[in-house]
């Protein structure tokens, strides 16, 4: 995971330690001497917010932990307790639930910046890879977490999605009846999801430790997407990228804490304040804004079997995205037709995420049924085809000719002409 | 930078719009906005309000309605109606709470202490069914974040920047005051009513308010609305009874990461000063 390092620690203890475990070598190098180009943008510092939302999250979970009852009579009753008897419980429950809002509006930006600059390209597969099994687990983590509070949404929601596998060939309903542990949802579903939930963050916590290994092995990409060529194209992490990322996260937390503090429940349902009821269905059941996309695919395909295919193929394509974009330039701004279809593609999938939000009836089923044809198009068709088709712009030298002033010649009018610059 | 901002707009509507659109439609019945003391960032309880508020919930709501979650100590709670702890006292004593078993192993009542919770009217819920010909009174702890409205689009967005989350309240406050003569056509049974706001329009409460059914005794009129608007905001308090809190501590949360972010701003500025 380490770049170069030449560190040595001075303290005679660290000195004794760095002997037998060179720890202090291993996190210099990859946290402070490590390289990063010196054009990234602030597309760039989503992973730092992630990784700070990751941790955010363990932490209020586990204080939660301490004060919820995973059983169907007490936990809507628990989470209550904690609103009100616990000390700044409240305070803790919202930052647990809108965090998890924030942390998929981070991701989201983080997948797309990864689109747009084509940051899944050779030699980055295996590091796109991780990202995708990431947000798998991320889902898993949040539908699961989403059932804990056992409120109206919570019960339904569950029922919905674990319904999805019975419609899995010959195997279905005994999957089903698996992951309720019963003939419906019920206790043991809950209690099962509770310890999912406790475990799948550190099984995050493991991924990203290989996603960021991975990072730092083939090094960052960058908007330009020319790799790294002289030590003359980076800048080391501390104190460049720390600083930069600190501002980032900083401004994040504005927006989370506006959430946290001022409008705690936008975000969620009102129904998920009514305690969990199987004998009553709610007039709709939707699920968290950062599902409604898949889940508009999901229903907008008329057989059950080929709605789950394609709900899960929606993710799984993004696999192998690395494979399905013939193109070699890696940044849209070198690419002027994948460009467009980039943001035709940030469209389709709001549409999608708007019409999730709609019941399945009329219009929006046949509107759910073309956006959704023309995600699988985007990926499948058009983004093979691109490479063959597209010609793109020229490619600059280096990251860093048009950034710094070469020795003896003249620089006039570059700085206007890169805006990452600013960055 | 036009491009980016064009992200940042869309992305915000996708993540955000979303939500709000998920609840909408079906009834499409407008249920107006009222003016609430808690509303906004400094937004706070009206003692006074709160203290009506629980007036109209015990002599009207609380003859059919519970409201298991709330205790009588949270009555003198700070951020609340602003009771003392001997009118608190004195408001638990007017209950009977079942208790037991003693030490013969019986059940006995004795009258409500701070620490009990507010006690239900009917023993359970078969109870109350049968009391209302099979239907249900809500528990009414956290009615008031268990009901909202509809804002769609583009209201929906903009609601994130002025903080409207009084959704509950504004339901309840029309619900309460939606009761109209069934229009022609409409056919009620005996046990039905007609709301312009209750979704399908049929419902099992009878109007709970009647001008001057519950005595006020500090010249506030005595209106159906008023009662709404008071038992509304009580509501409210019930669900959220650390409100003030929370936007208190939010304004400083939010002043504090204000001047952090300026300053990282300008540390960010100063050390990359010398890469330009």
């Amino acid at each position: 995971m380490a770049g170069h390092s030449d560190f040595e620690p001075k303290n005679p203890v660290l000195k004794w330690i760095e002997r037998r475990l060179p720890i202090f070598n291993f996190m210099h190098g990859s946290f402070v001497s490590y390289p990063v180009p010196r054009n990234l943008n602030y597309w760039w510092t989503f992973g730092a917010i992630l990784s700070v939302m990751l941790v955010a999250q363990i932490i209020t979970g586990i204080v939660l932990v301490m004060h919820y009852t995973p059983t169907s009579a007490e936990a809507f009753n628990s989470v209550e307790h904690i609103m009100r008897d616990v000390n700044f419980g409240w305070l803790l429950r919202y930052l647990h639930a809108n965090g998890g809002s924030m942390f998929f509006l981070a991701v989201y930006i983080h997948i797309f910046r990864g689109l747009y600059y084509g940051s899944y390209k050779e030699p980055r597969e295996i590091l796109w890879i991780l990202g995708v099994i990431i947000f798998v687990l991320m889902m898993a983590t949040a539908f699961m977490g989403y059932v804990l509070p056992w409120g109206q949404m919570s019960f339904w929601a569950a029922t919905v999605i674990t319904n999805l596998f019975s419609a899995i060939p010959l195997v279905g309903k005994s999957v089903t009846l698996f992951l309720w542990g019963g003939y419906s949802v019920d206790q043991p579903t809950l209690q099962r999801f509770f310890a999912l939930h406790y475990l799948l963050p550190f099984m995050i916590v493991g991924v990203v430790i290989l996603h960021v290994w991975a990072l730092h092995h083939v090094g960052q990409g960058n908007p330009m997407g020319i790799e790294v060529k002289s030590d003359r194209d980076t800048i080391p992490f501390t104190p460049y990228a720390t600083v930069k990322d600190n501002f980032a996260l900083v401004c994040f937390m504005i927006l989370f804490a506006w959430f946290v503090f001022y409008i705690p429940n936008y975000m969620g349902h009102p129904d998920n304040y009514i305690p969990a009821n199987p004998l009553q269905t709610p007039p709709h059941i939707v699920p968290e804004w950062y599902f409604l996309p898949f889940y508009a695919i999901l229903r907008a395909i008329p057989n059950k079997l080929m709605g789950v295919l394609a709900l899960f193929g929606s993710i799984g394509v993004l696999a192998f995205l690395p494979w399905l974009d013939t193109s070699k330039v890696r940044s849209a701004r070198f690419r002027p037709l994948y460009k467009q279809f980039f943001w035709v593609l940030l469209v389709v999938c709001i549409g999608l995420g708007y019409l999730g939000s709609k019941p399945a009836e009329g219009a929006y089923v046949i509107v759910a049924r073309i956006l959704t044809a023309y995600y699988f198009f985007h990926f499948l068709v058009i983004l093979p085809a691109l490479g063959y088709f597209e010609t793109p712009r020229l490619l600059p030298t280096s990251i860093s000719e048009p950034m710094l002033p070469r020795k003896g010649s003249a620089s006039v009018g570059i700085g206007a002409r890169s805006p990452d610059r600013r960055g | 930078m036009a491009m980016r901002k064009i992200i940042l707009v869309v992305f915000a509507a996708s993540a955000l719009g979303g939500v709000s659109l998920a609840m909408a439609e079906e009834h499409e019945t407008h249920i107006a906005r009222q003016p609430w003391s808690f509303a906004g960032p400094f937004g706070a309880f009206d003692r006074a309000q709160l203290q009506r508020g629980y007036r109209v919930y015990k002599e009207v709501c609380s003859t059919c309605h519970s409201m298991k979650l709330a205790a009588f100590r949270n009555l003198a709670q700070s951020g609340g109606p602003g009771f003392t702890e001997a009118q608190a006292r004195s408001i638990a004593a007017e209950f009977k709470i079942t208790d037991g078993p003693n030490d013969k192993g019986e059940m006995f009542e004795r009258s409500g202490r701070l620490s009990d919770y507010f006690p239900s009217p009917d023993a359970n819920e078969n109870a109350a069914r049968a009391r209302f010909n099979g239907a249900l009174p809500p528990d009414l702890s956290v009615i008031a974040k268990a009901r909202g409205i509809e804002a769609g689009l583009p209201r929906g967005l903009f609601d994130i920047v002025t903080q409207y989350q009084e959704g509950g309240p504004d339901y309840i406050f029309a619900l309460l005051t939606g009761y109209d003569p069934a229009p022609t056509g409409e056919n009620l049974t005996e046990t039905q009513y007609w709301n312009n706001v209750y979704p399908g329009h049929k419902i099992a409460m009878s109007p709970p308010l009647l001008d001057g059914r519950v005595d006020y005794t500090d010249g506030t009129p005595a209106t159906v609305e008023q009662y709404a608007r008071d038992v509304s905001a009580f509501l409210m308090w019930v669900a959220e009874p650390h409100l003030e809190a929370r936007k208190r501590i939010g304004f400083q949360a939010i002043i504090f990461l204000l001047v952090f972010a300026a300053l990282a701003y300008f540390t960010k500025k100063k050390v990359w000063a010398d890469l330009h």
